[in-house]
């Protein structure tokens, strides 16, 4: 697996043999150049995190002493339909969100691999929207879905379909949110393209004698060779999306308008920490948070050794 | 290539269905760009009008310095603020990055892989569950509403670009540095004159990947900001969007002016761009 993989082995050292001071003096430098950023790791990773698990079981109200009170924020979480409503969404958001924007770069990722013209260009568009302040774009989509007079459903009543109402339909906004979240993924696309780039011309070559079906090239060659990138896409997407905040304040605000359709778990985060300066139950929500990922998370990992194909290795 | 060539009439016919394909699937992506640049450049009235004007016609300049000189949008304000948010964090993440980088890509040592695998649950930690203390503390400090907060952590280092220079960093000759060693080059020195100079183009890749994510940073400024004077882009906007939610010309030649500057320097750059998606590991 890529972004865990062991530091590969660097070549062997050039000199017969290197003394132990060198060593050790190469030891001590290594130590001393990584030291800041340990230190960083420490006061706003570390730290933080333990704080947070602490937190949750106090009252805090930011003025003041946090004072201990058990599991009360947990139980104040269980019975707040607003913590059930924005979970309720977020889950559903992270599951159709992400495998869609996969499937769809992948597809877009195989396509780009079969331009000769216009590679270049094709790319920088599938790139651009990842470059657009997530703030802007939401903008620009709330605009262009405004039902009755946005192009969108100017141009679907004009092909005689009955287009919804998108972002004031509590029953469409959710999805308006999920539509709008696969706009940038650049990302993801130029991953995958990277790694269909790097399947050995051979292999490829091969495949095309042995089975004339792209289908069967496509599930049983070109898919297992990427599938690194799909569990790097795949654990980066859920994280993300997860966390999904900007999208969800600008087209909902803090009440998720229409009827919580759009609220989402960081942004209820958010209004308890910044609107009601509750603290304690703020970080009670982002501990439940952290154990869902982190439980998820292991399980794409452990689950990753039978679905995930590395060159020239087995596990 | 030589396909061109020899190209029959099917071959001709599969590359236009191709291209239409994919010319279609561009014009969905850039749909958004391209109704913000002209909305940007209507009136209220004509972004509304019905049939859909598709040009602005006439182009509405005045919108560029009525959004300049509104009060309650301070945008040459923002934009400078976004501009000095930007440029410190991308210069302060070249410098610090790279020190950790050239520490677990050149260097041996004793508990390299256990804090290199660290770093790697740092990148995966989700912010939500490291913000609040890190707030309550500055805070408490009483710099909130300054940038220290959203430029400090900088100065240590960040996960995602340590690992992204990493790997350009293991592809420095152990032999040079070597080298060096055997001159007497102390490894500061050995960092400073040899190996940054030699990997001038992927700092300045990683330069301008922390440039466009901070530029389009909106959770931190919103949370440690509170006045418009203050605020970069990403939040002018929102907050301007968010209680005047009615006046669009002004709200997408906000966003347009907000996205053009990245947008710009991608299109430059769009090589260096190219080459830092591809180091980041997953060949």
């Amino acid at each position: 697996m890529p972004i865990t993989a062991p530091i590969a082995p660097q070549a062997a050292p050039l000199l017969p043999r290197r003394n132990r001071k060198a060593q050790r003096a190469e030891a001590r430098a290594g130590l001393f150049f990584a030291l800041p950023w340990i230190i960083g790791m420490t006061i706003f990773v570390a730290l933080p995190l333990i704080v947070t698990f602490y937190i949750a079981q106090t009252k805090f109200q930011i003025v003041g002493a946090p004072k201990w009170v058990g599991l009360q924020n947990y139980e104040a979480l269980l019975r707040d339909p607003a913590f059930w409503k924005s979970a309720q969404n977020t889950l559903i958001f992270a599951a159709i969100s992400v495998p869609l924007k996969l499937i769809i770069a992948l597809g877009l990722a195989l396509l780009l691999n079969r331009a000769t013209a216009l590679l270049g260009f094709y790319r920088t568009v599938f790139y651009l929207p990842f470059l657009m302040p997530a703030v802007a774009g939401s903008v620009v989509f709330m605009l262009l879905l405004t039902p009755n007079a946005g192009p969108v459903n100017i141009a679907l009543e004009a092909m005689g379909l009955n287009p919804p109402d998108w972002l004031l339909d509590p029953k469409a906004a959710l999805w308006t949110l999920i539509l709008l979240s696969l706009w940038p993924l650049g990302v993801e696309t130029l991953v995958f393209l990277g790694g269909l780039q790097n399947i050995p011309k051979d292999v490829s070559e091969a495949a095309d004698l042995d089975s004339p079906k792209r289908w069967h090239k496509l599930v049983w060659i070109t898919l297992p060779l990427i599938t690194p990138m799909v569990l790097f896409n795949l654990v980066i997407g859920i994280i993300y999306s997860f966390q999904v905040f900007t999208q969800a304040i600008v087209i909902g605000g803090t009440t998720g308008t229409p009827a919580e359709s759009t609220l989402m778990y960081m942004v209820v985060l958010y209004r308890a920490a910044f609107r009601y300066f509750n603290m304690g139950l703020a970080a009670a929500m982002a501990t439940v948070l952290f154990v869902v990922v982190l439980i998820l998370t292991l399980l794409i990992f452990k689950t990753a050794r039978s679905w995930v194909h590395y060159e020239g290795g087995e596990t | 290539m030589s396909k061109q060539r020899k190209a029959t009439p099917r071959a001709r016919l599969a590359m236009l269905t191709y291209h239409a394909l994919m010319l279609a699937i561009s014009a969905i992506f850039l749909l958004p760009f391209y109704w913000m640049t002209i909305s940007a450049f209507k009136t209220n009235a004509e972004i509304f009008s019905d049939p859909v004007t598709w040009l602005p016609d006439p182009i509405r300049w005045e919108n560029v310095t009525s959004l300049l000189t509104r009060d309650d949008f301070p945008f040459v304000q923002q934009f400078l603020n976004s501009v000095f948010y930007a440029g410190t964090v991308a210069l302060l993440v070249c410098l610090s990055c790279s020190l950790a980088a050239y520490s677990f890509g050149c260097l041996r040592w004793r508990g390299r892989n256990l804090v290199f695998g660290l770093t790697i649950c740092a990148l995966l930690m989700p912010t939500i569950v490291t913000f609040l203390p890190v707030y309550l503390a500055w805070s408490k400090i009483g710099l909130t509403g300054s940038y220290w907060p959203l430029i400090t952590p900088f100065l240590f280092g960040d996960a995602f670009f340590i690992f992204m220079l990493r790997q350009f960093f293991m592809g420095v000759p152990r032999e040079l540095l070597d080298a060096a060693r055997l001159d007497g080059a102390s490894e500061f020195r050995i960092w400073w004159q040899i190996v940054m100079p030699q990997l001038r183009t992927p700092l300045i890749i990683v330069g301008l990947f922390a440039t466009v994510y901070t530029w389009n940073e909106f959770f931190m400024p919103l949370i440690y900001l509170q006045d418009r004077e203050a605020f970069p882009l990403s939040v002018g906007l929102f907050t301007f969007q968010s209680q005047r939610a009615v006046e669009w010309s002004v709200s997408m030649m906000g966003a347009f002016l907000t996205a053009l500057p990245m947008i710009v320097l991608f299109l430059f750059t769009q090589r260096l761009f190219q080459r830092g998606l591809s180091s980041t590991g997953l060949k």
